[in-house]
């Protein structure tokens, strides 16, 4: 019975550790709640709306048809036309469409034929993405309306495809790049917020803010061993990505180094940020959380960012981690250059900026 | 020097509704060790720390070694030492890591550190733990480091709150003979502290209690303000004595210290003695005058009803 009485003493002291401990109480229920929500809207692994491209060479009606029926399948959103494949293929490997169909110029007679009318280049670096427009090759294209006289066939016309970057449509090919956004954000977001709540948490900053160390170079000074972890992360990723699961890396180094020191600055300010915000180290784990969380699931790592609803891409665009997921797989797939990439690495830069600037501020030399 | 090291008129901090500093006025001379005694929540830390510019005073104005604080507290960093109550070096640094990291925030530059690091570690004693990690160092060693580290750019002035709280007494008095040698060369301190053996080594004192400012001067000065005050009783049944005493209006405190009783009286009483033997009937119990202690100047000070006279 005296057990009974222990057991329950303790049980309701812990009542009271949970009630009081605001962070932990809201994690109870936000994380079933955001994870229901991302889980329940945001990730449809059926595709839909892939930004796609059209190069019609044939500038014929039977083109414009086609393009029309495609669009109707809502399956993919065409968004850009081109004039020649290889501009086609500039915006794919940009990372701004992720296919283009290409209707040659003598596409009206290839009807008639009943050839082959066209060609898919797609992007398969994104395995979810290439089998939903694996699935546009058989289209029961009806091309009565509108087409010329004689061409009807009975053979529907069919589409040949070309998957670019990964042609295997292996799955290690998409999750081996995006796993380095991943494990980049939990280390660094999670590194750096534990370092400094921990100084203050120990009562070194006691100490420190009475010497005359600027904020910003004890900020600066405490993030620099990350970057090297960082890199040191990066680089176990891509050699065991090589050596274990024949990911090969097509991309320029050189290319790699930029966007990883990007994100890699946009992730450790972040985590400075919640360091000014957290108390104890418990709570700077906490919060990583409510980051790493959304960064595994909408930052394309997971599920493709073209298939989840627009509120859900508006999140995934705050998150560096959804840019870092686009540049790395842009310049370890495609071999992308950073002129094509422009956009997502001043977006991480721009981040990193307004990130040091607010935890600046709100790191102030004193304990009030 | 005319200007004194620290100089305080009507400083006040509120924490949002507790008022832990109030409307406080110091002086602290230069070439002193000045002790702010007072028990735990009486506002020595949060003073210290507004002194150091970590926390901005809600009311008042403050100027430390000649600069307003906390407008001007950068200026004062370079000139001042703090050592906080809880340790606050890197536990997993070892002793001589410690201190280059110290030294090289302060701006020491490299050779002057190597010199100023061996030196330190002459003066306190850590020889022969140079390269051992603070986290396997004892209280006293541990705290001969913190100190070395405060006083590492040699400052004018030295902040200590409750450097000896974790520390046994042997050890205590071997830290005291440090702070009174860096008196000697020059450094000005300040420290806070609860044990009245410390406080009756500075040279001044501030008693302070909730926040306020009780008494000031030097231990001697607040023992003999308090001559005729005390008086100890000894005989049987003190517990009860106690009580009695303590009904008396005149009585102040009754504390029984190991086989007496010690009362402190209020002011203007003739002959303390005559009164408390006619008051307590005490036939049977031997009563006579005692010396005041620091003890009973911070009776005195703290008691509740002084409030009101304050």
């Amino acid at each position: 019975m005296n057990s009974f009485i222990r057991i329950g003493s303790v049980t309701g002291k812990e009542f009271k550790h949970l009630a009081r401990d605001r962070l932990t109480l809201g994690m109870i229920v936000m994380l079933p709640l955001i994870q229901l929500l991302l889980f329940g809207y945001a990730i449809n692994t059926v595709v839909r709306g892939i930004p796609v491209g059209v190069v019609d060479m044939s500038n014929s009606a039977a083109g414009r048809i086609i393009t029309e029926q495609i669009r109707v399948t809502q399956v993919v959103s065409i968004d850009q036309h081109f004039d020649t494949p290889a501009q086609a293929r500039d915006a794919i490997i940009a990372g701004r469409i992720r296919a283009a169909l290409v209707l040659p110029e003598d596409l009206t007679h290839r009807i008639a034929n009943g050839a082959t009318v066209g060609q898919w280049m797609v992007d398969g670096s994104d395995t979810m993405v290439g089998s939903a427009l694996l699935g546009l090759r058989q289209m029961p294209l009806k091309l009565e309306a509108g087409a010329p006289s004689g061409a009807y066939q009975a053979v529907p016309p069919s589409f040949e495809i070309a998957l670019f970057f990964n042609p295997e449509r292996r799955s290690q090919v998409n999750i081996v790049p995006g796993l380095t956004a991943v494990i980049l954000t939990m280390t660094m977001i999670l590194f750096t917020s534990v370092a400094l709540v921990r100084e203050r948490e120990q009562g070194n900053m006691e100490m420190l803010i009475t010497t005359p160390i600027h904020p910003l170079e004890l900020m600066v000074g405490k993030l620099v061993p990350y970057i090297f972890v960082g890199i040191l992360q990066i680089s176990i990723i891509i050699g065991l990505g090589w050596s274990v699961f024949d990911v090969a890396f097509f991309g320029d180094y050189l290319n790699l180094a930029v966007i990883t020191l990007s994100f890699i600055a946009a992730s450790l300010t972040l985590g400075l940020l919640i360091s000014t915000q957290a108390k104890t180290q418990m709570q700077a784990m906490q919060m990583t959380v409510f980051v790493l969380l959304p960064s595994i699931l909408l930052s394309g790592f997971m599920f493709p960012y073209d298939a989840m609803p627009t509120v859900a891409q508006y999140i995934a665009e705050v998150l560096p981690a959804t840019h870092f997921v686009r540049l790395i797989r842009g310049v370890y797939l495609r071999d992308a250059q950073l002129g094509q990439l422009a956009p997502d690495i001043l977006w991480l830069l721009g981040f990193t900026v307004v990130m040091l600037t607010v935890a600046t501020l709100r790191f102030q030399k004193t304990l009030d | 020097m005319s200007e004194p090291a620290v100089r305080a008129r009507g400083l006040s901090r509120r924490f949002g509704e507790v008022l832990a500093v109030d409307n406080i006025d110091l002086d602290i001379p230069h070439g002193q060790i000045f002790g702010f005694l007072g028990p735990n929540g009486s506002g020595k830390t949060t003073t210290i720390r507004v002194l150091c510019g970590l926390l901005t005073p809600s009311s008042g104005e403050v100027v430390v070694l000649g600069q307003r604080i906390p407008a001007e507290a950068e200026a004062v960093r370079r000139r001042i030492g703090y050592m906080t109550q809880q340790f606050s070096l890197y536990a997993d640094l070892s002793v001589e890591e410690n201190l280059q990291f110290m030294g090289s925030i302060q701006g020491l530059g490299r050779r002057a550190r190597r010199q100023r690091i061996d030196e330190l570690i002459e003066q306190y004693e850590l020889g022969d733990m140079r390269n051992r990690r603070a986290s396997a160092m004892s209280g006293g060693q541990r705290q001969r480091l913190a100190l070395a580290a405060a006083t590492i750019h040699r400052p004018d002035l030295l902040f200590l709150d409750e450097p000896t709280s974790a520390v046994d007494p042997e050890n205590r008095r071997d830290f005291w003979e440090k702070l009174f040698d860096l008196l000697e060369s020059g450094t000005s301190i300040l420290v806070s502290t609860h044990y009245m053996d410390e406080a009756e080594r500075c040279h001044r004192l501030a008693i302070l209690d909730h926040g306020r400012l009780r008494l000031e001067g030097s231990p001697e000065e607040l023992m003999g303000a308090l001559d005729n005050r005390v008086v100890e009783i000894d005989g049987r049944d003190l517990r009860k004595v106690k009580n009695a005493a303590l009904a008396l209006p005149r009585v102040l405190s009754a504390a029984q210290q190991g086989l007496r009783l010690r009362v402190l009286l209020e002011e203007g009483e003739e002959d303390p003695c005559a009164y408390l033997r006619s008051a307590l009937d005490g036939q049977a119990l031997e009563i006579g005058s005692a010396r005041p202690s620091l003890e009973d100047v911070f009776v005195a000070a703290t008691l509740p009803d002084s409030e009101d006279a304050a």
